[in-house]
C-alpha cells in the first residue's frame, strides 16, 4: 500500500528504503497532482482564449480537476522519468545507493498504481514493464556547497513534447539573430505535436550535450518566472511575444497563446562556436519535488 | 438516444452556418461524414477502437483483419493503462497520442477497413487530407494531455483484440459523451492544421521583421 514519508531514518540504512518510497511517491504526485504556477497559466490563459481555443482550455482545467478528484493521472503518458538532485555538501548520504533508491520508486510507484510502461531498449524495444531501463531514470546530479539540504525534483516528460527538441550548432557569425530564429522556426516546426499551450526552453552556449541539458534545465523553473539577469529575461519576454504572433495556439489549432513562457539557460561557450538547443514542455508542465533536511524532514512540492 | 436536436444522428448541417454541436453514434454513414465540417464539435455515444502503431501495422501491412465489422466505426489513437480483474480490463488511464505517427495507415483505414472517423491529437499530414476527401472520413481532434476526464468517459472495455500486442492491442471501448472532440479534418479537404501551420508561417515574416532578422 502506498505510505507517506515524513521523515528519513537518516543515519540508518533504512534511509534507502525511505528514499525508494518518496521516489514513489513523487512519481505519482507528479503525474496527478499539477504544479501550482500550471494551474495558474493555464486558468489566466482561459479568460484570454475564445471559441474552440476556450473549450479546449476549458477541457484542460476539467482534467486538472478530474484528476484532483479521482487521483486519475492527468495524462496517459507516464513518461521518460528525469531526475534533478540538488545535494548539499553537508548532506549525509551515498550518492550512488541515493540512484539506486530513485530507479527502484519509479519501479515502484508503475506496479502499485498500474501505471504504463513506456520505456523500452531503443534496438530491441523490450520493455521492463517497470518504466526503468538501462540509463533511466536520467539522473543528474548537482553539488550545493555548504548546504545541509538534499532536493529531489522529479520531472516524468512526455515523449509528445520531449520528441519536438532541437539542436543546432549555429556559428559565431549567425550571433544572436540565428539564435532567435532558430527558435522561432523550431517552434512553428513543432506546431501542434507537444500539446501547446508550452513552455519553450532554450538553451545557450555550452558544448551540444550541454547545450542541450541547459534547455532541459530552463522547463523546471516555475512557469514564467523570468531569469534572474535582466539580458536574459529581456530575451525570454521578446521571443514570447513573437512565438505567441503565430497564432499556433492551443492544441496547434489556433489561437492567442502558442506558449506560456520562453525560459532560457546559458553557458559559456567555445570563440568558434555558437550552440542553441530547444526542449519543449506541454501544456501539464508536470514536476514534483522533495526537499529533505538534515533532521530527516520531508518537504513535499513542485 | 437522447432530446436534443444533435442525437438523432443526422450529423450536423453547419455548411455556411455556425459551427454546430452534434452527438453521434458509430457507424457513423458516409452521410453523416459528409455532413460535418471543420470547427463542428462532436460528442459519441457507443462504439470507439483503440488503435496504435502496433495494432494498425497488424491491421494494415500485414493484413491481419479482426472479426468486428468495421464499417463506419471510429478509430482512437491510444495505448491505455489498464487493471486486470479476473477475465476482464478495467481502464486506468485512456489517454490519445499523436496521430502523426499512424499518419501512412490512414488511407487503408479509410479507403479498405471503410473507417469513417479517426479521433486524435496533433492532426495529420496532406496526404490524409486527401484520402479523408476521397472515401469519406473525417479527424476529430481530442484536447491532447487531458486523459483523466476522457478515462471516466469509457464506460467498459468490451473486447480486446490481439492481447499479444498489449498495451498496443486493438481496444473495443464503450463510450458515453465522449468528446469534446473538434472535426479539424472534414471530408471536404478542409484541415484546420494546415489553415494554422499557413499562417504561422506567414507569420513568421512579420516576426522577423519585428525582432529585425
Amino acid at each position: 500500500m502506498e505510505g507517506t514519508v515524513e521523515k528519513l531514518r537518516l543515519g540508518t540504512d533504512r534511509m534507502y528504503d525511505d528514499l525508494v518510497e518518496v521516489a514513489a511517491l513523487l512519481y505519482k504526485k507528479a503525474l496527478t497532482d499539477l504544479p501550482s504556477d500550471v494551474r495558474g497559466a493555464v486558468a489566466r490563459v482561459r479568460e484570454n482564449e475564445e471559441g474552440g481555443a476556450r473549450r479546449r482550455l476549458e477541457v484542460m482545467v476539467n482534467a486538472i480537476d478530474t484528476s484532483d478528484r479521482t487521483g486519475i493521472i492527468v495524462c496517459q503518458d507516464t513518461g521518460i522519468c528525469v531526475f534533478f538532485v540538488r545535494l548539499g555538501t553537508e548532506f549525509p548520504i551515498n550518492g550512488a545507493r541515493l540512484t539506486d533508491a530513485l530507479r527502484q520508486g519509479v519501479a515502484r510507484a508503475t506496479t502499485r498504481h498500474d501505471l504504463r510502461s513506456s520505456i523500452v531498449h531503443p534496438v530491441t524495444r523490450e520493455n521492463n514493464q517497470d518504466n526503468t531501463g538501462g540509463g533511466i531514470p536520467d539522473v543528474h546530479v548537482e553539488f550545493v556547497d555548504g548546504s545541509d539540504e538534499l532536493e529531489v525534483l522529479l520531472v516524468p516528460k512526455g515523449s509528445g513534447s520531449e520528441n519536438m527538441s532541437f539542436l543546432k550548432m549555429l556559428s559565431p557569425a549567425d550571433g544572436m539573430a540565428g539564435v532567435k530564429r532558430f527558435i522561432l522556426e523550431s517552434v512553428v516546426e513543432a506546431g501542434p505535436r507537444p500539446c501547446p499551450p508550452t513552455v519553450v526552453g532554450v538553451g545557450l552556449g555550452g558544448t551540444a550535450d550541454l547545450c542541450a541539458s541547459l534547455a532541459k534545465k530552463a522547463i523546471l523553473r516555475p512557469v514564467g518566472e523570468p531569469h534572474p539577469e535582466a539580458e536574459i529575461a529581456a530575451l525570454e519576454a521578446e521571443m514570447l511575444e513573437v512565438l505567441n504572433e503565430t497564432g499556433i495556439g492551443p492544441q496547434g489549432l489556433g489561437g492567442s497563446t502558442t506558449s506560456f513562457a520562453v525560459h532560457v539557460e546559458y553557458a559559456w561557450t567555445h570563440i568558434s562556436m555558437n550552440p542553441v538547443a530547444v526542449n519543449i514542455q506541454c501544456w501539464r508542465g508536470e514536476r514534483a519535488r522533495a526537499t529533505i533536511s538534515t533532521d530527516g524532514v520531508v518537504k513535499y512540492g513542485y | 438516444m437522447g432530446t436534443d436536436a444533435g442525437r438523432s444522428g443526422q450529423g450536423s448541417d453547419s455548411q455556411g452556418g455556425r459551427p454546430s454541436t452534434v452527438h453521434l453514434a458509430p457507424p457513423l454513414t458516409e452521410g453523416v461524414v459528409r455532413s460535418l465540417h471543420v470547427g463542428d464539435e462532436v460528442w459519441l455515444d457507443g462504439t470507439v477502437w483503440g488503435v496504435r502503431d502496433a495494432s494498425l501495422i497488424r491491421l494494415c501491412d500485414e493484413g491481419v483483419r479482426p472479426e468486428a465489422d468495421l464499417e463506419g466505426a471510429v478509430f482512437l489513437h491510444t495505448a491505455p493503462s489498464v487493471r486486470r480483474e479476473g477475465e476482464r480490463y478495467i481502464p486506468v488511464s485512456v489517454g490519445t497520442t499523436t496521430s502523426m505517427r499512424m499518419d501512412r495507415f490512414t488511407r487503408e483505414c479509410v479507403a479498405d477497413l471503410g473507417v469513417g472517423a479517426i479521433v486524435g491529437k496533433g492532426g495529420l499530414t496532406a496526404d490524409s487530407v486527401t484520402h479523408l476527401a476521397d472515401h469519406g472520413g473525417v479527424y476529430l481532434a481530442i484536447t491532447g494531455g487531458a486523459a483523466s476526464p476522457e478515462t471516466l468517459q469509457v464506460e467498459e472495455i468490451e473486447e480486446v483484440v490481439w492481447e499479444d500486442l498489449m498495451p498496443e492491442c486493438m481496444w473495443k471501448f464503450r463510450v458515453r459523451d465522449f468528446g469534446p472532440l473538434f472535426v479539424s479534418i472534414d471530408s471536404h479537404g478542409n484541415s484546420t492544421y494546415q489553415e494554422v501551420q499557413d499562417r504561422a508561417a506567414a507569420n513568421l515574416k512579420s516576426a522577423y521583421a519585428r525582432l529585425g532578422l
